[in-house]
C-alpha cells in the first residue's frame, strides 16, 4: 500500500495464491499474458497470433488506429460527400492528388486499409466476446467463491466479537445478504456473497451490441437505395424505377426492393425572414402531399417538412429542395395553343434567382405553316428590384418577373445526347430579332404575354406561379437493427460502468477463548469508495443481530490484532484498477 | 407583432448586458481565488513529502482509515471499516485544498465560491434571456454555445461542490478559462440574436446538442483534473525517488490531492459521461437520418465526434489493460479531449461541412 514501485511479481503472485480463488474470476476480461513465442508450427503459430489478436492489448491498438484512421478522411475531401471538392483538389495538387488517389483518401471509409482496421477490430471483438459469454455463464452457474484464509487483507474489512452463536451468526448473514440480493452460501465457516453481475452482463451486452450496429449498417450499405424526383405543385409520383430522376442503390439492392407508394404534391409553402440582418432566411418549408401505400391504398393527406420525413415501410420520402415553377402557354400564329406547362426553373441563389429552358418540342407550325421547334431561354426573380438588377432580392413572391429569350430551329433533343432540361442547345437554334434587329427578350409580369415577330405566334406568363420541391426517397434497410444495438449500447455501458461487482464474505468462528468472532470483508473488481461503505452498512445491520462482546482485557496481547492495523501489502483483486 | 419585436430586441439586450456582468463577477472570483492561492503559500504542509520520504523501513505504513479498538473497555464500538489501497498504489494522503490551510485563505476561497455562485447566476441568466429573446433553444450559433457552455462548466463544477466533493482547487483553472471562452464569445464569435433556419428544428437538435454541451463540460472537468494528476504524480515519483522539487512546485501540488485522487477522479468523471457521449452522437445519428436522409455519412463533424468516442474509449480500455494505467492512460484522455475541442472549434473553423450552418 505504502509502496511507491509496484511489488515485484513474484511476491505479488505469492499474494495473489494467498487469497486463492477468491480473487478470481471478478471479471471476465482476458488475461494479459507475456508474449511467449510459439516454437510450434503452423498450427501455433495461428493459435498464438489469434491470442494477441483478442488480447486487451491489440484492441487498445487497433481502437487507436481507428480514431487515427478516420482523420485524414475529415481533412481530406471525399467522393462520397463532394465529388466537385475532390475533383478541385486533384487539379490543384498534380502530386499530392494521384498519391492520395493510390491511397484510397478520397474515399478512407471504403478504402481497403480503413476496412482491414474495423474488420480486424471486429474479428478481435468476436473472438474476445465469444470466450468470455461462456466464462460469464460458468460464474452464473456456479457459487461465488469461498472465503479467503486471511480476510485482512482485502481492501475492505471490518471485525468484532460478539455472544452469539457462530451458525446464528452465519445463518443471519446469508439471510441479510440474501435479502440484499447478493448471491449467498455457506463455505465452511464463512457466508460467500457476490453481488453487481449485471455489470458483466451490461459489458458483454455493449460489445455484443457494437457487432450487431456494424452489421446493421453494413446491411444497410449494401441494400440501400436512393433517387430523387421532383414535383410541381399539383403533380405526382409513383415508386418505380423509372419515375426517378436520378437513383443511386448499393450493390446487393434489386428493384424488388422498392416499397410500393405513391403520392401527389397539392402545396409547397415557403416562409422566409422579413426584416432584421437574416431578412430572406427561409423559417419553414412545407410540402403538402396525399398519398396512398401499395396499389389499391386510401389516399391520405399529410405534410412533409425538412426534419419530418414521410415514413412508408423501408422508405424515407425527404423534402431537399424547392423552387418556382411559372406556367407557360405557347400559341402559334393562328392562335392556337402549342404548349401549356408549368415549367420548373433551377434555383441558383438563396433568393432564389432561378434559370431554366422552355422547349416546344411539336405541334408548333411557324407563319410558313413549317413543322419547328421553340426555345426560351428563362430567368426569373421571384422579387425583381427594378431597373436593370438580374438577382432577386428575396426569396417570395412579391414582386416576379419571368426575364425570356425566344429561339426557333432544331432543339437538338433528337440528336441522342442527353440534355439538360434547364439549358437550351443553341447550336442549330436561331434566335427571334426584335424591331430593332436585337434578339428578342423581355421582362414579364404574370399575366403578360410576348408576341414573337412576323406572326410566329405568341409566348405568355400565366398568373398562377406554381412551386416545385424536390423529393428524396431513400430505403436504408438495418436502420432499425441500427437503433436497437445503439440503444442497446448505452444501456450496456451505463451498466458495465455503474454497477460494481463486488463479494462480501463472513466469517463467523470461535476464538481461542470461546467467544465467536466476526469477521467480515468485501472485495470489488476496481477500487471504490462504495464497497467499504456496503460494508459498513451491512456490518452495522449484523452487529444488531450479534451484538459486540466485550474484549477480553488478559488476550487483548493475543488476539489478532492485525484486525487494526492490516498488514502492509493489500492484496488487489485480479486485474483491479488503482483508482 | 412590432411589439413582439421590441421585447425580443429587449431581451437580446438585457442578455447581453448580464453577460458583461457575469464577465465582470467572474473576474472578481478569479481575483478572489489567486488571493486563496496566494494566503496557502504560507501553509508548510508538506504531507506528502512526509508519506514518501519518511524512514524507508515501513513507515507511513497507516490505512487511510484507522481504527482504534475501544480495547479494555465495555462501552462497545460499532464495527468500522478497515480501508486498504490497492497493492501498488502509493498512499499519499490528499492536499488541502487552495487555502493550505490558511484560514484567511480559506475565506478568499469562500469569497470566490461565492462569486462564482453569484456570476454563475448572472450567466445564467444572460442565456435565459437569450433564449427568450430568439424563442428557442440557446445554441443555434457558435457565440450562444460558447456562453451555454462556460454556463454549463461552471453549473457541472458547482453542482460537484453541492455533492461536498473535494473539487474547491479546480475554481482558480475553471474560471481562467470561463473568462477566456466567453471573451473569444463576446469578440469573436459574436452574432446577433435571430431564429434558425429550418434544417435547425427539431426536437432531437434540443436533446443532441444540450447533450453534447454537457458531455463537453464534464469532460473539460476531467481534462483538467488530469493534466493536475500528471503534475502531481511526477511531483510525487520525484519525491519517492528522492528528489527535491522546486519550492513553487511544492507550494503548489501539496494543496492538490494526491495523484491516486486526482487520477481516480478523472476517470470517474470520464466514465460517468462517456454513456451519455454515446447517446449523443446516437441523438446525432437520429437527427442527420431526420434531416439529411441518411443517419451516417461521415460528415467531419460526425467523423470528429466518432473520433472523440473512440479515443475515450481507448482510454477506458487502457485502464482495464496492464501496462497502461497511470501516466499513459492520462495521456490518452487528454488526446480524447483534444478531439473533443477540436470538434467543437477546429471542424466549424477549418473544415466545414454539413454543420457549419452553425455560424462560426
Ligand atoms: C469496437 C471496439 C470496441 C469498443 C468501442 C469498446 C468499448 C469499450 C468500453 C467503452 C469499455 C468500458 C466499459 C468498462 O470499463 O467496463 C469496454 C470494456 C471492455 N472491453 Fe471493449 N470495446 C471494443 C472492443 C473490444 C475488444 C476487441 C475487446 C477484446 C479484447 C474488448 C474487451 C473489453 C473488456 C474485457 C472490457 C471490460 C474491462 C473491464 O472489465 O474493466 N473490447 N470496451
Amino acid at each position: 500500500m505504502s509502496k511507491t514501485t509496484p511489488p515485484d511479481t513474484a511476491s505479488q503472485r505469492a499474494e495473489d495464491q494467498d487469497l486463492g480463488a477468491a480473487g478470481s474470476q471478478l471479471s471476465t476480461a482476458p488475461q494479459e499474458d507475456a508474449p511467449n513465442l510459439p516454437t510450434l508450427g503452423v498450427i501455433g503459430w495461428a493459435r498464438w497470433f489469434w491470442r494477441q489478436l483478442t488480447s486487451m492489448r491489440v484492441a487498445l491498438l487497433l481502437l487507436l488506429l481507428l480514431s487515427l484512421g478516420a482523420i485524414p478522411g475529415s481533412l481530406i475531401p471525399q467522393s462520397g460527400t463532394d465529388a466537385t471538392k475532390v475533383a478541385d483538389f486533384q487539379q490543384n495538387h498534380t502530386i499530392l492528388g494521384p498519391v492520395y488517389d493510390k491511397l484510397g483518401l478520397f474515399h478512407v471509409y471504403s478504402s481497403v486499409w480503413f476496412s482491414a482496421i474495423y474488420i480486424l477490430l471486429f474479428v478481435s471483438l468476436i473472438g474476445c466476446i465469444v470466450p468470455r459469454s461462456w466464462q460469464f455463464v460458468g460464474q452464473l452457474r456456479g457459487r461465488p467463491p469461498g472465503a479467503p484464509r486471511r480476510l485482512t487483507r482485502l481492501p475492505a474489512y471490518t471485525t468484532w466479537r460478539t455472544g452469539a452463536e457462530p451458525e446464528q451468526v452465519r445463518e443471519a448473514a446469508l439471510t441479510l445478504l440474501k435479502k440484499r440480493r447478493f448471491r449467498a452460501h455457506v463455505a465452511g465457516d464463512a457466508v460467500a456473497a457476490e453481488k453487481g453481475y449485471l455489470r458483466e452482463f451490461g459489458n458483454l451486452a455493449f460489445h455484443i451490441a457494437l457487432v450487431v450496429m456494424l452489421v446493421a449498417f453494413a446491411w444497410g450499405q449494401l441494400f440501400k437505395s436512393e433517387g430523387n424526383k421532383l414535383i410541381v405543385e399539383g403533380g405526382g409520383f409513383s415508386n418505380v424505377l423509372t419515375q426517378y430522376d436520378d437513383f443511386k442503390s448499393g450493390n446487393l439492392f434489386t428493384q424488388d426492393d422498392l416499397d410500393p407508394f405513391s403520392f401527389n404534391l397539392d402545396k409547397f409553402t415557403g416562409t422566409y425572414e422579413t426584416s432584421g440582418p437574416n431578412r430572406g432566411t427561409p423559417r419553414t418549408y412545407q410540402a403538402a402531399v396525399n398519398y396512398s401505400v401499395g396499389a389499391y391504398g386510401k389516399a391520405k393527406k399529410t405534410t412533409i417538412k425538412v426534419n419530418e420525413p414521410l415514413v412508408i415501410g423501408d422508405s424515407k420520402v425527404y423534402l431537399t429542395a424547392h423552387g418556382y415553377a411559372p406556367v407557360i402557354t405557347v400559341r402559334d400564329g393562328k392562335g392556337n395553343v402549342v404548349f401549356s406547362d408549368a415549367v420548373p426553373l433551377l434555383p441558383l441563389d438563396s433568393n432564389v434567382t432561378s434559370t431554366g429552358a422552355i422547349k416546344v418540342m411539336d405541334g408548333y407550325r411557324n407563319a410558313k405553316g413549317q413543322k419547328e421547334q421553340l426555345g426560351f431561354q428563362a430567368a426569373f426573380l421571384p422579387t425583381y428590384g427594378g431597373g436593370t438588377s438580374v438577382v432577386s432580392q428575396f426569396p417570395a413572391l412579391t414582386n416576379p418577373v419571368l426575364n425570356l429569350e425566344a429561339y426557333h430551329g432544331d432543339l437538338g433533343v433528337d440528336a441522342g445526347i442527353p440534355q439538360s432540361v434547364y439549358q437550351l442547345d443553341k447550336t442549330n437554334l436561331k434566335g427571334f430579332k426584335d424591331s430593332k434587329g436585337q434578339q428578342l427578350r423581355k421582362n414579364l409580369r404574370p399575366g403578360q404575354t410576348m408576341q414573337l415577330p412576323n406572326g410566329a405566334g405568341s409566348v405568355t406568363f400565366e398568373k398562377g406561379i406554381k412551386e416545385w420541391a424536390n423529393f428524396q426517397v431513400t430505403r436504408q434497410p438495418g436502420a432499425g437493427w441500427a437503433l436497437g444495438g445503439a440503444v442497446t449500447a448505452i444501456f450496456g455501458l451505463a451498466g458495465s460502468l455503474f454497477i460494481q461487482r463486488r463479494r462480501v464474505w463472513v466469517r463467523a468462528a470461535k476464538g481461542d477463548d470461546g467467544v465467536t468472532v466476526v469477521e467480515m470483508a468485501g472485495l470489488g473488481r476496481s477500487e471504490s469508495a462504495k464497497v467499504p461503505e456496503e460494508l459498513g452498512t451491512l456490518a452495522g445491520i449484523l452487529y444488531d443481530q450479534a451484538p459486540g462482546a466485550p474484549d477480553p482485557q488478559d488476550l487483548s496481547e493475543d488476539t489478532p490484532d492485525d484486525t487494526a492495523t492490516p498488514d502492509s501489502d493489500a492484496v488487489p483483486a485480479e486485474g483491479a484498477e488503482t483508482t | 407583432m412590432t411589439l413582439a419585436a421590441a421585447t425580443n430586441e429587449n431581451l437580446a439586450h438585457l442578455s447581453n448586458t448580464l453577460i458583461y456582468a457575469a464577465m465582470a463577477v467572474y473576474t472578481l472570483a478569479f481575483f478572489a481565488y489567486i488571493t486563496e492561492w496566494i494566503f496557502g503559500s504560507r501553509s508548510k504542509i508538506g504531507r506528502t513529502a512526509a508519506a514518501l520520504t519518511g524512514d524507508a523501513a515501513g513507515k507511513a505504513q497507516a490505512p487511510a482509515v484507522t481504527v482504534k479498538n475501544a480495547g479494555g473497555t465495555a462501552v462497545m464500538e460499532r464495527p468500522k471499516v478497515v480501508v486498504r489501497a490497492a497493492a501498488g498504489a502509493r498512499d499519499v494522503p490528499d492536499g488541502p485544498g487552495a487555502h493550505g490551510g490558511d484560514e484567511q485563505g480559506d475565506l478568499y476561497g469562500r469569497i470566490a465560491v461565492s462569486l462564482t455562485v453569484l456570476a454563475f447566476l448572472i450567466e445564467l441568466g444572460g442565456v435565459l434571456a437569450r433564449a427568450l429573446s430568439v424563442q428557442r433553444a440557446p445554441w443555434g450559433n457558435m457565440y450562444e454555445f460558447n456562453i451555454t457552455f462556460s454556463t454549463v462548466a461552471v453549473g457541472v463544477y458547482l453542482a460537484l461542490l453541492a455533492l461536498r466533493k473535494n473539487v474547491r482547487w479546480l475554481g482558480l483553472f475553471l474560471i481562467t478559462t470561463v473568462l477566456l471562452d466567453l471573451g473569444i464569445a463576446v469578440t469573436v464569435l459574436y452574432t446577433a440574436s435571430d431564429q434558425l433556419v429550418p434544417a435547425l428544428h427539431s426536437y432531437w437538435l434540443y436533446i443532441h446538442v444540450s447533450t453534447a454541451i454537457l458531455c463537453g463540460a464534464v469532460f473539460y472537468v476531467g481534462a483538467v483534473t488530469t493534466i493536475l494528476y500528471l503534475f502531481k504524480d511526477s511531483y510525487e515519483n520525484k519525491l519517492a525517488n528522492g528528489g527535491t522539487p522546486g519550492t513553487f512546485a511544492t507550494s503548489f501540488l501539496e494543496r492538490l490531492p494526491s495523484s491516486a485522487s486526482l487520477d481516480k477522479f478523472s476517470y470517474r468523471v470520464n466514465a460517468a459521461v462517456f454513456p451519455l457521449w454515446t447517446f449523443t452522437i446516437i441523438a446525432g445519428a437520429i437527427w442527420a437520418g431526420d434531416a439529411w436522409g441518411r443517419y451516417w455519412g461521415w460528415d467531419p463533424k460526425e467523423t470528429w465526434a466518432f473520433i472523440t468516442w473512440v479515443a475515450y474509449a481507448c482510454y477506458l480500455h487502457a485502464r482495464a489493460t496492464a501496462g497502461w494505467k497511470g501516466r499513459k492512460a492520462a495521456y490518452l484522455a487528454l488526446t480524447a479531449f483534444a478531439c473533443w475541442l477540436f470538434n467543437y472549434y477546429g471542424v466549424n473553423i477549418f473544415v466545414g461541412g454539413m454543420h457549419s450552418y452553425a455560424g462560426v
